[in-house]
């Protein structure tokens, strides 16, 4: 059912958990069948310099939440807002026609979080 | 690797003596059963003595015995049959919310046409109340389907009281006992039944072939209409290889019944005291005891079912969720749902159906990989984060 990078991906997700003083939190649910998703990201000089996630999900939306830390960690966040699900599923060779959705997951998630980074630093910056 | 196939439910393997039977038939019986010549003859030999295998099975008589593809003509038959036999004494059905598609979309499909059906509740243990069937009854009530067990949660349903209710208000009775047969006693005259459904590959037979027990004397219009095979009941040449591994697997079915009863449920026992002991926050899904002997499901908080049965093939166990991710159709249980569990928990949920390839090493690698497994999914769960102690199942 899933390609070998799926697969792999799945069983040895990265960089999941939490960043405990994250700069910007995203979570996103999804309608289609339930599940979560959430990614924690560390911004430092516009850069994503650590991006974590967890998921309450199907086996696509391990693997789509993995690859999409890989494909967003080290990128400024103008790069990071224009990743796709596509790019996701692209990265990861593929998915399921029925699992498509999962990997909108992991893109929906991240452009929360870095939403959420903007809306904490202009607070900061009202406040300053 | 070892390889634990714990989706008895689903299907089972051939078992070796039908198999072998099968190839002895395949091999030099050709003939079609219609025939008059030797070569059908020597074909309804064969067909005849499966037929009276699968009623032994269920104490029935073989000429109540028709033939079908399998659990889901048989369970099309039985309804769509009978809604149009009784067309004019009523169009009203009553059914379960945990029935399986093949009844409760062909229900469905009856009341797109004309027909009104009740779709009774269950308890949280997924049984339905003998009273709630009597309240439904209606003067133009014309049948009553409840299955035997549930084949995700195992909940043996009370068939003889509700057979009772409907003797007494002389409404045809139907039950769906592919999960049944040949796990616990099935008997048509005890249980009061007018229609009775089977499937031979849940009991170790071939896949395409089933058999509906119909009443003698009750009326039924066919669905399947041509040469009029099976009484005029199920046109079409009879699929004789499929009858003859049925007809076997039927025969070591009730031969070995008592054995294998105590023993899945021995097995059965030990995965379920296991897991409870070793997973905190699961819970057992179905009835505590009225449940069939060789079946277990689970709900773990905080992880979904998909990921772990995707967890668990990678260790050669194979197991089946009800969670919407697992589905094709992404949606969840109709079962789960249906003895009220929250999304999260039908997400979790994870069955296990014993068979007669497992013994207690394949319990105890499961009870050593399940754990580590659901330690993993959790240690990335946003849930398990939110609620990180107290969660009371
Ligand atoms: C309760 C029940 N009814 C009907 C069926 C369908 O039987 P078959 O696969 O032979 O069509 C199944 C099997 O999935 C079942 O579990
Ligand atoms: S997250 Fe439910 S199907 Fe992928």
């Amino acid at each position: 059912m899933y390609n070998e990078t799926v697969m792999e991906h799945f069983t040895n997700p990265r960089n999941v958990g939490e960043i405990p003083d994250a700069s910007g939190v995203g979570e996103v649910g999804n309608v289609v069948c339930g599940d979560i998703l959430r990614v924690y990201i560390k911004v430092k000089d516009g850069v994503l310099d650590d991006v974590k996630y967890m998921t309450f999900g199907c086996g696509a939306a391990v693997a789509s939440g993995s690859m999409m830390t890989e494909l967003a960690k080290g990128k400024t966040v103008e790069e990071g807002l224009k990743l796709t699900n596509n790019d996701v599923a692209k990265a990861l060779g593929g998915l399921p026609a029925q699992k498509k959705h999962c990997s909108n997951l992991a893109a929906d998630a991240l452009h929360k979080a870095i939403e959420d980074w903007k809306q904490k630093a202009s607070a900061a910056a009202g406040r300053a | 690797m070892r390889k634990v196939y714990l989706d008895h439910a689903a299907t089972t393997p051939l078992h070796p003596e039908v198999y072998s039977l099968m190839c002895r038939f395949m091999k030099d019986t050709f003939g079609n059963p219609s025939s008059i010549h030797s070569f059908g003859r020597e074909a309804r030999k064969w067909v005849e003595e499966a037929r009276q295998q699968v009623a032994d099975l269920i104490k029935a008589s073989p000429e109540e015995i028709y033939f079908t593809s399998g659990g889901t003509e048989a369970d099309n038959l039985a309804i769509l049959g009978t809604a149009a036999a009784r067309r004019k004494k009523g169009n009203h059905i009553i059914t379960s919310s945990i029935e399986h598609h093949a009844v409760l979309d062909t229900c469905k499909y009856l009341e797109k046409n004309g027909y009104e059906v009740t779709f009774l509740p269950v308890d949280r243990y997924g049984m339905v109340d003998p009273d709630d069937v009597r309240k439904a009854i209606r003067r133009d009530t014309i049948l009553i389907s409840i299955m035997h067990a549930n084949n995700e949660i195992g909940t043996i349903e009370p068939i003889e009281e509700i057979g009772r209710i409907a003797r007494e208000h002389e409404v045809i009775f139907h039950t769906d006992a592919v999960q049944t047969a040949g796990k616990i006693p099935v008997d048509v005259e005890a249980l009061g039944v007018d229609l009775l459904t089977l499937s031979s590959h849940k009991i170790y037979g071939p896949k395409g072939i089933g058999a509906l027990y119909k009443r003698k004397g009750l009326r039924l219009l066919p669905v399947v209409h041509g040469g009029g095979q099976e009484k005029k009941l199920r046109s079409g040449t009879e699929n004789t290889i499929g009858i003859v591994g049925f007809g076997k697997a039927a025969e070591i079915a009730a031969r070995d019944l008592e054995e294998e009863h105590d023993r899945t449920k021995r097995l059965r026992d030990r995965l379920v005291r296991g897991i409870l002991e070793k997973i905190p926050e699961v819970r057992l899904n179905g009835h505590p005891e009225k449940r069939l002997p060789h079946n277990a499901n689970f709900s773990f908080a905080y992880v979904e079912g998909e990921s772990m049965l995707l967890s668990l093939d990678l260790k050669g166990i194979a197991a089946s969720s009800g969670s919407a991710c697992s589905s094709r159709a992404l949606e969840p249980s109709h079962v789960l749902t249906a003895i009220g569990l929250p999304y999260e928990l039908i997400h979790g949920s994870l069955r296990m159906t014993l068979g007669r390839a497992n013994d207690e090493e394949d319990i105890d690698y499961v009870l050593e990989v399940l754990p580590e497994i659901v330690n993993r999914l959790r240690s990335f769960s946003p849930l398990a984060q939110k609620h990180p102690v107290g969660w009371a199942g």
